[in-house]
């Protein structure tokens, strides 16, 4: 496929805790081709969350170029990366995030106020109403986030993702406050985005949420320490209804180093 | 430019929204620009209404009239009665050698219980002369006034004012009835027009007149005249009357033309502007007493947009991680903050119309609402909600999304 969507040379972040400096991330190289589904995982400490703040324009990093869908974004300032997050990048947290008091569709909606798109209206609550279809909410938009449940929470955090189509969505454990069932399903959801062709960038620590994933990306003391691409041996991806199909996967990842004994193919070191 | 507009409106319809959804909260925000404003309208209604029903009293003196006090004038107005004294004879002295003035009339009063056969009323007995009706340009509705020759051999009658009547004889039948004021019985000899409430809702009619002599003899038993009231031939002649008035009682008191003299006189044009003063004085101190409630009013809205911002930290940082700016966030919140102050002023703008009717129905004190109050309070009510509003809404909009959406 053409240009890849991420590109991040020689990444480092240091953080300075008074007198000390905290190497967050020291020299990251990563790509993400259009398409992918990539699951970042790594312990905590590892510079994960450093590394999902910096590709989701939340922070800047200290040195090294990150460029996204062919932007140089390393460099922007505060509004600049506003407008960046905005447009390329659909965020979906472990929380949900939802407005609270603020209907489903209102909360869909809310990404197009901040826009220069310029949408109307009507052409907003259109592609609304259409992003909530396409995560299986079409009849619930003016439902309250304390009237649905987590999962379709998080099916309408996701419709919040895609409104703006951005170039990739970017989710943070997206699972981690779900029950399995209900992650089955949201999973099921990334998977279903990803064949259309949309780039996903998951960040989880949960070796079976990974496994949905078609490259591994491990995380490890602020470095990459393993990149893997997964051979699926699975023909179709399990639909959010056909959940039960997915715990009979042909694999099991329990710990990176066990996942390294599995049916991988190493892509890089 | 076009989508900019768009997404400001959006913006305000979010901060709106905002509002809409905490009513509880917003109404007891605005509480305080309420009360700050109503407040500020209503005490310049009052000071207002009664500086202009004083003036309306004291114009309806006429612009001829000079008053004449005993005692020398003090700085900042205070009188010290002291021992000087008017006498009749002054009094008769300015009738007869003073060619500028019209009328003149002594004026002593008195407060008295007044007996007519089975009712009794606390009223004001004012000792004057025959010229006093001219002089305040007030008719005998009923009977006569009393005489040159009442004056002259202070003769027991009386003239109620119209409330007095009504009090004493609900019957109308007053004229040429007796009434006994302080046990000394009068003979009604007539009952003035009615005059109605004056400046702050006394009852003129609430008094009776007699004859000065009376006065001093039957109910005072001494020869103190309180004050002169003197009318001058016209308008134009009253700084004339005033020096040969001041001329004659320098001469009859002798005193020489370099000392201070031992009676005062004011004409109604100086009693209007001090009071004009002292009315505007007043007026200054309830507004700005009341401003100082509409700035704590806008510091409660700050307070509450300070509170509303960290309990919102988890919202500002979901909108900056999906692509408010700063500026979006800062927008928000300042227009929350105009909006609360402006409803609010508006609301207090409604309530400062209504509460001086109230005031004016109900305490019975005159109130004139002032369209600049109206403009400078709900003027200042919006200016309050920018100045208090900003720093909270600046603080929002400086929020880092990482802390802010990690904010529990």
């Amino acid at each position: 496929m053409g240009d890849p969507v991420i590109e991040i040379r020689n990444l480092a972040k240091v953080y300075k805790m008074g007198e000390v400096e905290v190497h967050a991330l020291q020299g990251v190289d990563l790509t993400v081709e259009p398409g992918e589904l990539v699951a970042i995982m790594g312990p905590s400490g590892s510079g994960k969350s450093t590394l999902m703040n910096i590709v989701g324009c939340l922070d800047r990093p200290t040195s090294g170029t990150y460029r996204l869908d062919g932007i140089d974004v390393s460099r922007l300032d505060r509004d600049q990366r506003a407008e960046i997050r905005n447009l390329k990048i659909g965020f979906v947290f472990q929380s949900f995030n939802l407005l609270a008091r603020t209907r489903a569709i209102e909360n869909v909606e809310l990404p197009m106020l901040y826009s220069d798109l310029g949408l109307s209206t009507p052409e907003r609550a259109r592609r609304s109403r259409e992003a909530l279809a396409r995560v299986g909410l079409a009849g619930r938009e003016d439902h309250y986030p304390s009237q649905l449940s987590g999962g379709q929470q998080q099916r309408v955090a996701i419709a919040r993702a895609l409104v703006t189509d951005p170039a990739i969505v970017l989710a943070d454990e997206p699972t981690g406050n779900l029950d399995s069932r209900t992650s089955e399903e949201i999973m099921g959801i990334f998977q279903e985005l990803n064949e259309a062709g949309k780039t996903v960038i998951l960040i989880t620590h949960e070796a079976e949420i990974a496994e949905h994933a078609k490259r591994v990306v491990y995380v490890r003391d602020g470095k990459i320490w393993r990149d893997e691409k997964i051979v699926q041996t699975r023909a179709h991806p399990a639909s959010a209804g056909e959940s039960e199909q997915v715990v009979a996967f042909p694999f099991k990842i329990a710990s990176p180093e066990g996942a390294a004994r599995l049916e991988l193919e190493e892509v890089t070191r | 430019m076009r989508i900019a507009t768009l997404r400001t409106l959006n913006i305000a319809k979010v901060g709106l929204m905002a509002i809409a959804r905490n009513k509880m909260r917003s109404l007891l925000t605005m509480l305080g620009i309420i009360i700050g404003v109503a407040c500020v309208i209503t005490m310049v209604a009052v000071g207002t209404g009664a500086s202009s029903s004083i003036q309306a009293t004291i114009n309806s003196l006429g612009t001829n009239f000079i008053m004449l006090f005993p005692g020398a004038q003090t700085q900042g107005g205070a009188r010290m009665a002291g021992d000087s004294r008017i006498t009749p004879e002054d009094v008769e002295a300015i009738r007869n050698e003073a060619p500028s003035v019209a009328y003149v009339s002594a004026s002593i009063r008195e407060g008295a219980q007044v007996v007519a056969s089975d009712l009794n009323w606390g009223t004001t007995v004012y000792g004057v002369d025959v010229d006093w009706p001219f002089i305040r340009a007030w008719n005998v509705a009923d009977g006569d006034y009393f005489t040159d020759v009442d004056v002259r051999t202070a003769a027991k009658v009386a003239v109620l004012g119209a409330s007095v009547a009504d009090n004493l004889f609900p019957a109308g039948d007053a004229v040429g009835s007796s009434i006994r004021i302080k046990n000394v019985p009068f003979r009604v000899v007539g009952v003035l027009d009615r005059k109605g409430g004056n400046m702050m809702g006394q009852d003129q009619d609430d008094q009776i007149v007699a004859p000065y002599t009376t006065v001093m003899k039957q109910l005072q038993g001494r020869q103190r005249i309180g004050q002169v009231l003197i009318s001058a031939r016209s308008a134009a002649l009253v700084a004339q009357a005033q020096n040969e008035i001041d001329a004659l009682l320098r001469q009859r008191h002798r005193i020489g033309p370099g000392q201070e003299a031992d009676f005062t006189m004011r004409s109604q044009e100086e009693i209007a502007s001090t009071s004009a003063q002292t009315s505007r004085t007043l007026s200054v101190l309830l507004g700005s007493a009341a401003a100082i409630s509409l700035l704590v009013g806008g510091i409660g809205i700050m307070n509450i947009m300070l509170v509303s911002v960290t309990e919102r930290t988890r919202e500002i940082g979901i909108r900056l991680a999906i692509g408010a700016k700063g500026r979006h966030v800062l927008l928000q919140f300042l227009l929350e903050a105009m909006a609360l102050s402006i409803v609010g002023g508006a609301i207090g703008v409604a309530l400062g119309m209504l509460i001086p009717n109230l005031v004016s129905r109900f305490a019975g004190m005159p109130t004139e609402v002032s369209t600049s109050s109206v403009l400078m309070a709900f003027g200042f009510a919006a200016a309050i909600g920018i100045f208090f509003g900003f720093y909270p809404a600046r603080k929002a909009s400086r929020l880092d999304p990482i802390d802010a959406l990690r904010y529990e």
